[in-house]
């Protein structure tokens, strides 16, 4: 029987990795999800609770899709909180994914952000030099360092942590390293995922030097296929016609960086 | 000579015949305009209540075999929010989509749009999954009169009521919208249904219970169509599994003057109008029919 995307497909959980004291990566069987494109996401039904918009974590282990999650809110603490053997529903994949643009790459995440570009990572070629910053709050946040170290071990690569107080790696934010290295040296492409003011400010430097960039955005997303409208962006839908876009759309859009909408469609600030 | 796709919809006059359904992408002026220009005729907003609405937990939309289920649970951002944010509104053909429950709400939340430049209303009295409101208004004929009524003599533009399949005989909807002289009637809503996830066995909308929509109700509102071009001499917007040019000529066979669209987008995006209207158009240059009036009903007379 031919599976249909829009319908919840029920996987088990098979494995959970504590990322952090607040992050986990919950593994599952799913061919189809194990293979998508870096920056698509699957609508996950946590049954009983909710369904949250996730970006489809990479896993080792072939065949095996992964969800990596922050506990914040109910239905993500939900999430968090699951066991081994727990039952989820997934869909999907859905969203158009990162342009794979070659030579000097640099990536910047920022929390859970980091997941499609880990997933952009498995998709590079050989000779790609690739930038990476990771942003965190405090060490006890970092994740994903060693992973990302481990993909990139065949590519010249460089992994830098930057935390807000300085526990871990550097002090500081992931737009300060960010200008060094552009002042540096040059990149062929800039891929940005997480809180979006940080985003705003990668994608405005990347614009600033004529870099192409591109970056994942996140919204109130409700049915993930283009009807209820909740993840509307400007003129265009996350979940349709992203979630990745360019710094050239981006710049034009007046809600980037400032405005999202709440459960019943008003405009809030960030 | 290129046939006219434009249409009118009692008083209202529509450019092209294919319009968005309410509950579908209706929440931002920026997204109108996009969907005007791709070809949409007009745009149904949300259904709008007196104040912001969240709507029901997730799942709320999802995938069936054939079609789609939902329960949304109705969120918006309500009608003083709305008409703030289309004010600036000059071009775009927008009817705004009302949901109450008593006259008075409505009364409400059409003084909001006042000084907003809107095509018509259209009263939601099908909505089959949230309480109080839609369905459970449309299913109350005498209730049904004196909403339309005094909306009617409220409203500056034209008044269209959408009506669904609920647990009365929708046709006496359709009876009370018209005595109380309605514009124009939407017919379908989604009609009333549930999904079981069997692995989990648990009702996979949070709601449990939502409409669906799509292809499957298809032949079930050209059929409603139908019946009321047959029975009432008013205007109809056919709405219901509109996924192609020939489901909307379909409809314009049976009674209607237009169509709405809202699953389809799902499938096929943005360029579904533009895709529906040409597909319209070769079919009317094929069977030279000049102006869609040529072809509304006829299938009656055969």
């Amino acid at each position: 029987m031919q599976r249909n995307p829009d319908v919840p497909y029920i996987v088990k959980i098979e494995k959970i990795i504590d990322e952090t004291p607040t992050v986990r990566t919950l593994l599952f069987s799913d061919e189809t999800l194990s293979k998508v494109l870096p920056g698509q996401f699957a609508m996950v039904w946590i049954p009983g609770i909710n369904e949250l918009p996730m970006s489809v974590m990479v896993s080792t282990e072939k065949g095996k899709a992964a969800f990596t999650v922050r506990k914040h809110g109910y239905a993500s603490t939900e999430l968090y909180s699951m066991k081994v053997g727990d039952q989820i529903g997934v869909r999907g994949p859905y969203g158009n994914s990162f342009t794979l643009k070659q030579g000097r790459l640099l990536l910047i995440g920022g929390g859970t952000g980091l997941v499609p570009l880990i997933r952009l990572l498995t998709f590079l070629k050989k000779n790609d030099d690739v930038a990476l910053i990771i942003g965190a709050k405090t060490k006890d946040e970092v994740f994903f360092e060693g992973l990302a170290i481990k993909i990139l071990e065949q590519n010249k690569h460089r992994v830098v942590v930057v935390t807000d107080d300085g526990t871990y790696g550097q002090k500081g934010l992931v737009t300060d390293v960010m200008e060094k290295f552009l002042h540096e040296t040059t990149f062929d492409a800039v891929y940005t995922c997480g809180p979006e003011k940080m985003m705003h400010k990668v994608v405005q430097l990347a614009e600033a030097k004529k870099i192409y960039a591109e970056a994942s955005i996140e919204r109130m997303m409700k049915c993930g296929i283009g009807m209820c409208g909740s993840c509307c962006f400007g003129e265009v839908l996350a979940c349709k016609d992203g979630t990745v876009f360019n710094s050239q759309f981006l710049l034009t859009n007046k809600e980037f960086g400032y405005t999202h909408r709440n459960k019943a469609g008003m405009l809030e600030d960030y | 000579m290129n046939p006219d796709i434009s249409t009118n919809v009692g008083p209202i006059i529509l450019q092209r015949p294919t319009m968005l359904a309410s509950g579908i992408l209706g929440i931002s002026l920026d997204v109108f305009a996009r969907l005007y220009k791709e070809g949409a005729g007009a745009l149904v907003t949300k259904s709008l209540s007196k104040e912001p609405w969240e709507g029901y937990p997730n799942p709320t939309v999802i995938g069936m075999k054939s079609g789609y289920l939902n329960a949304v649970g109705l969120s918006n951002p309500g009608a003083p929010y709305f008409a703030k944010m289309i004010s600036s509104n000059n071009t775009i053909p927008i009817i705004v989509s009302l949901v109450g429950s008593v006259p008075e709400d409505f009364g409400f939340m059409i003084k909001q749009f006042e000084n907003v430049k809107i095509l018509a209303y259209e009263l939601n009295l099908s909505c089959p999954h949230v309480e109080k409101v839609g369905l459970e208004v449309g299913d109350d004929p005498e209730l049904v009169h004196k909403i339309v009524k005094s909306v009617k003599r409220d409203s500056k533009v034209p008044v269209i009521a959408k009506v669904g399949l609920g647990s009365s005989d929708y046709l006496e909807t359709v009876r009370a919208s018209c005595d109380a002289g309605i514009d124009g009637i939407t017919a379908i809503n989604t009609i009333r249904a549930m999904a079981i996830d069997i692995e989990t066995t648990r009702p996979i909308l949070s709601h449990k219970i939502g409409g669906l929509s799509g292809t499957p109700i298809k032949p079930i509102a050209v059929r409603c169509v139908y019946e009321i071009c047959s029975k009432f001499n008013v205007s109809v917007i056919g709405c219901g599994g509109v996924s192609s040019w020939d489901d909307a000529v379909e409809f314009i066979l049976a009674g209607a003057s237009a169509v709405q669209i809202g699953s389809a987008l799902a499938e096929k995006w943005v360029g579904v109008f533009s895709e529906i209207n040409n597909g319209i158009s070769k079919y009317m240059e094929r069977k030279n029919f000049h102006k869609i009036k040529d072809m509304v009903g006829i299938a009656k007379k055969s």
